[in-house]
């Protein structure tokens, strides 16, 4: 597959329903894997790595969930495109900063792809729509199972898979959901739920991982520990924690409709005006926007319109796929413009929000994680 | 060699002691030593002294500065970057592993997905390297010496298989 026809394709899990699609946009497993006898990425010389990767690449090819897929050694790819499968989520930032001796390798649905030479020589990720982890965990697991048929994996009985970096170690497993969270953002009780997420040893991160804002009220949550639990179990208790999570989100919203109907629709309003009127919008005004827009569409404001649009947006008005569309490189201005200009295109015949939504019953009040 | 306290008069009382797996060694001179009551130098609280004797030679049980056979990592490079480089490494720089992983993790031990390929794999040497770290240790404090140096013995032998 080629890159254009990557970018051009909707990835499975944003044109997929999963289940509570509404606040989970997607599940995502990921696998860090090493071969036994090589030096681990971040300190073989190039040209090992360039030979890892060369012994590696067919091999993953060849699996039958890798068929006609897209395949390149990351030097070949300029900074713009490695950025766009970065805001795809298909590859880590992490990644997207190698160059020659490290590749990636994306089957035709975009819910598989794996790295070649990351921080680990293999680092490998399914992508499911909603709160979907054990499809997510159960498609990875069957590639996983494949490969160690065809490398030999470092591994050791006590401390299992082996990584470059010990917080890795054991399963090599990192599990996570990306929730939208306007209702809790809005009523001041968000910064509450990640602690008490964190205290029982999740991790809750920004739009793009590690270190990154929570832009559009997106928040990824993640098991931290990867040694000494089950990867059934790490993902059950995940599942339990977010699940809980969409509850209290659940109710945020409908509390907001019934104590503040007036703030909702005027956020959902205001964010309708400016992203069908606007001529200049930057990045974060414009997601904090489709995140109101996106929460509108949950509360029944938007009737026909899928939240589905939104999630392609969130992706389309970023940096690298504005240009890529452009086909030449932006300043930040003409970024704003041009995303200003998609925006009012891709939203014409978005019908006005309607203003008589029903709160609904009043919810019950679930424990605090 | 000169007195590691006044650094000026020649040394005559030299000290060695092990504390928390590290071996340590300060020299004296006569006057110093006495000042610092150290006639006895088994009643001589060395640990404690060591504290305030910033000089103290401090010398690691195994060379101070470990490499990985296999890739060459020095350790204080994985100090500083907290990333190993290479599958050896793990049993290269096994000492203290434990306690880092505690830190980290639920538990130390790995219970998830074995590969296939592990299954009818090698003695696990970094389990039972450290079984018999832990017995030199004990031997060590027990001051059974000729056990302790048997274990390192063995200890000596393994590593060099591992590292083969
Ligand atoms: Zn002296
Ligand atoms: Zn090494």
């Amino acid at each position: 597959m080629k890159f254009a026809t990557l970018l051009r394709k909707a990835p499975e899990w944003m044109i997929h329903d999963g289940p509570h699609r509404d606040i989970v946009l997607t599940s995502r497993i990921r696998l860090a894997r090493n071969l036994d006898g090589s030096t681990f990425p971040g300190y073989a010389r190039k040209d090992d790595r360039v030979a890892l990767m060369t012994a590696l690449q067919p091999k993953i090819e060849s699996l039958p969930e890798m068929k006609d897929s897209f395949s390149e050694d990351l030097g070949n790819l300029d900074a713009i495109r490695k950025q766009a499968l970065v805001e795809k989520h298909l590859i880590s930032r992490e990644h997207a900063a190698k160059a020659g001796g490290s590749a990636a390798v994306i089957n035709r649905e975009q819910s598989l792809s794996i790295m070649i030479n990351e921080e680990d020589h293999l680092r490998m990720q399914s992508i499911r729509s909603g709160l979907d982890l054990r499809a997510a965990f159960a498609a990875l697991d069957r590639v996983d199972t494949e490969l160690d048929g065809l490398v030999n994996y470092a591994f050791d009985q006590r401390y299992g898979y082996l990584t470059a970096c010990p917080t890795n170690l054991g399963t090599g497993m990192r599990a996570s959901a990306m929730l939208h969270l306007p209702g809790l953002v809005l009523s001041d009780q968000v910064n509450q739920v990640i602690t008490a997420v964190n205290k029982i040893g999740l991790a809750v991160r920004g739009l793009y991982g590690e270190g990154t804002e929570a832009l559009a009220n997106l928040f990824q949550i993640s098991n931290q520990h990867t040694l000494g639990e089950r990867e059934g179990d790490i993902i059950a208790r995940l599942e339990k924690v977010i699940e809980q999570v969409i509850g209290h989100e659940q109710n945020a919203r409908k509390k907001l409709l019934e104590d503040a109907p007036h703030k909702v629709l005027d956020h959902v309003g205001r964010a309708y005006a400016t992203l069908c009127f606007a001529h200049i919008l930057e990045s974060k005004e414009a997601l904090t926007h489709l995140s109101m827009l996106r929460m509108g569409c949950d509360l029944g404001m938007f009737p026909g319109m899928e939240a589905k649009l939104i999630d392609t947006l969130l992706v389309e008005i970023q940096p690298a796929h504005l240009q890529i569309g452009a086909q030449r490189k932006l300043n930040a201005e003409e970024r704003d413009i041009l995303r200003a200009e998609v925006l009012r295109r891709r939203l014409a015949g978005f019908p006005e929000p309607k203003t008589d939504v029903a709160a609904g019953p009043p919810p019950e009040d679930p424990p605090l994680i | 060699m000169f007195c590691d306290v006044c650094k000026q008069k020649k040394a005559s009382v030299f000290l060695t002691q092990i504390n928390k797996g590290e071996m340590h060694k300060v020299n004296l001179c006569e006057g110093c030593s006495k000042e610092k009551g150290v006639t006895d130098p088994l009643g001589f609280g060395l640990a404690e002294a060591l504290q305030t004797f910033s000089h103290g030679e401090k010398i690691a049980s195994q060379p101070q500065e470990r490499a990985c056979p296999a890739c060459g990592m020095p350790q204080a490079t994985f100090r500083k970057s907290g990333r190993f480089g290479c599958p050896r490494c793990y049993v290269t720089f096994a000492d203290g592993l434990d306690s880092l992983l505690k830190a980290m993790h639920k538990d130390t031990r790995h219970i998830g997905k074995v590969p296939a390929t592990a299954v009818a794999a090698a003695p696990d040497y970094t389990v039972k390297l450290e079984e018999l770290r832990k017995a030199q240790e004990q031997a060590v404090a027990d001051e059974k010496f000729e056990e302790a140096a048997r274990l390192r013995d063995e200890i000596r032998q393994i590593s060099e298989k591992v590292n083969e």
